[in-house]
């Protein structure tokens, strides 16, 4: 099945999907990497809040290659998707506390992830790895940036209006299911009995 | 004044080297992606394909980084020992590396662990970017420009093989190892396989094999009919494009081999994502260049 979602994304919109649906999202996305995810969740702690809200938004493991134009506004060179097993050591906190409505990245997420985002009602896509120019070409404005200074970048938090963001196809969904644990397990299976038969 | 225009040459051939590099893959490269989208028969793994292959074209036509993973600058530089330039190679590719990551632009991605992201490419303490130094006879000097995004790096592996294993122990580890790898670091993959030396050289070996050209095998029957049999049951994996399960899972395997302590059997195994990225020129001594095929 095929989905046209807009930000912020109604839980009863997500609840609809499954894994290997494909998703268009046209809205907010804020890209956040491993600095980002733990920057957020320290101020979180300590009480304060970052200054993207995430509610219902896309969140978007990426860090762009981005340049200033001859009017100094910054525009978008390249932004393909990083691989998101990095985060998943602090992914599940992230939901929880900050209520992002679809994760953007590739090559899959674990468990933890996967039970936050039924239990919290997100889901997680993947966009083709290494295609930041398709990326680039559905990012329609540059509307922010908070953390450049300190974090560089690749890590720092880039607000962007994106439409029909896509094609992303949906590995994790409320349901619990996880299309990527299941080629993992299959591809184990696979190696075992390469491995017997060498 | 002879050797500072040569300084000049060297610099802005490797600026061109980035940026080709970053905007355009090998021929190989891009024949066997577009082989790879027409025969795979599972619509997931088509469209991830399609995707790979549409984005690739951009690049090219709009000179534009193929990947917002610029990777890290790696030089391989051989110097002929006639050729009049050598520790001055190092001062221009790395001004050519800074001067690359503003022109392409590159992302910055040479972060300091205490410093942060020093946003040119460059470390701070020297060691970014990387050289891999070889001295050779003649007056030329060639340059290959290797950048290598960071996914891919993390699924490197390198494994000191009990001896007794032999060359099937070998095999078992490059199989672990891309297993391992699984959808992660953007397949389909090209693996480079360095076996012998040390536990350094293996991984040098195995990052200089992926710069042989695609299907071009070991000129030593006996390495590339391991070549051939890897490449074959790696694919037997079913990784998939995107680690989706349809299309290939690697797309070729190159081997190097050094001679090994008796005691020891290191094995390197360094993965490339789909996007096999270098590009080569050759400097002569009057200071004409000549790129490679790409």
């Amino acid at each position: 099945m095929e989905y046209h979602l807009t930000t912020p994304i109604p839980p009863e919109d997500l609840k609809k999907i499954s894994i290997g649906d494909i998703v268009y999202l046209t809205g907010t996305v804020v890209t956040a990497r491993d600095e980002a995810h733990l920057k957020a969740l320290e101020l979180h702690k300590k009480g304060e809040k970052p200054p993207v809200d995430f509610k219902g938004i896309g969140l978007f493991h990426c860090g762009p290659v981005m340049k200033k134009n001859e009017e100094g506004e910054w525009i978008v060179v390249a932004a393909g998707p990083t691989t998101s097993a990095r985060m998943e050591i602090f992914q599940d906190e992230f939901i929880r506390v900050f209520q992002p409505g679809i994760i953007i990245g590739k090559g899959g997420m674990g468990e933890r992830t996967t039970k936050a985002c039924q239990e919290e009602t997100c889901i997680y896509g993947y966009f083709t790895g290494g295609a930041a120019l398709l990326a680039a070409n559905r990012i329609k404005k540059v509307k922010d940036v908070f953390w450049f200074e300190e974090l560089g970048m690749p890590e720092s938090l880039w607000l962007f209006d994106v439409e029909n963001f896509g094609p992303l196809t949906i590995t994790i969904d409320t349901h619990g299911g996880n299309m990527t644990e299941k080629s993992k397990k299959k591809i184990e299976e696979n190696k075992n009995k390469i491995i017997q038969n060498l | 004044m002879i050797m500072k225009d040569i300084a000049q040459v060297i610099e802005d051939t490797a600026v061109g080297l980035l940026k080709l590099a970053a905007t355009e893959l090998p021929t190989e490269v891009k024949e066997v992606l577009i082989k790879s989208e027409n025969t795979t028969e599972g619509a997931l793994g088509k469209s991830q394909l399609h995707a790979i292959n549409e984005n690739v074209r951009i690049a090219e036509s709009e000179i534009k980084p193929m990947c917002q993973d610029t990777g890290l600058v790696s030089f391989f530089v051989k110097v002929g020992d006639k050729f009049p330039l050598k520790s001055e190679i190092k001062t221009a590719l790395i001004k050519a590396t800074k001067r690359a990551t503003e022109k392409v632009p590159l992302r910055p991605n040479a972060v300091d662990m205490f410093k942060g992201n020093t946003n040119n490419n460059v470390g701070i303490r020297g060691y970014v970017p990387w050289f891999y130094f070889d001295l050779v006879e003649g007056d030329k000097c060639e340059i290959i420009a290797m950048p290598k995004g960071g996914g891919s790096s993390n699924v490197g592996k390198m494994k000191m093989v009990p001896p007794g294993k032999g060359i099937k122990g070998v095999k078992e580890f490059v199989v672990e190892a891309v297993a391992a790898a699984g959808p992660l670091a953007c397949p389909p993959y090209t693996v480079g396989v360095g076996v012998g030396g040390g536990e350094d050289m293996c991984m040098n070996l195995a990052k200089k094999a992926l710069l042989r050209p695609l299907f071009k095998y070991h000129e030593d029957e006996s390495i590339a009919s391991i070549e051939k049999e890897l490449l074959s049951i790696l694919n037997k994996l079913e990784i998939g494009a995107m680690g989706l399960g349809e299309g290939p899972s690697v797309l070729d395997v190159h081997m190097e081999f050094a001679a090994r302590h008796p005691a020891s059997l290191p094995v390197g195994v360094v993965i490339s994502c789909w996007a096999l990225r270098h590009a080569g020129a050759t400097i002569d001594k009057e200071g004409n260049v000549e790129l490679h095929p790409h």
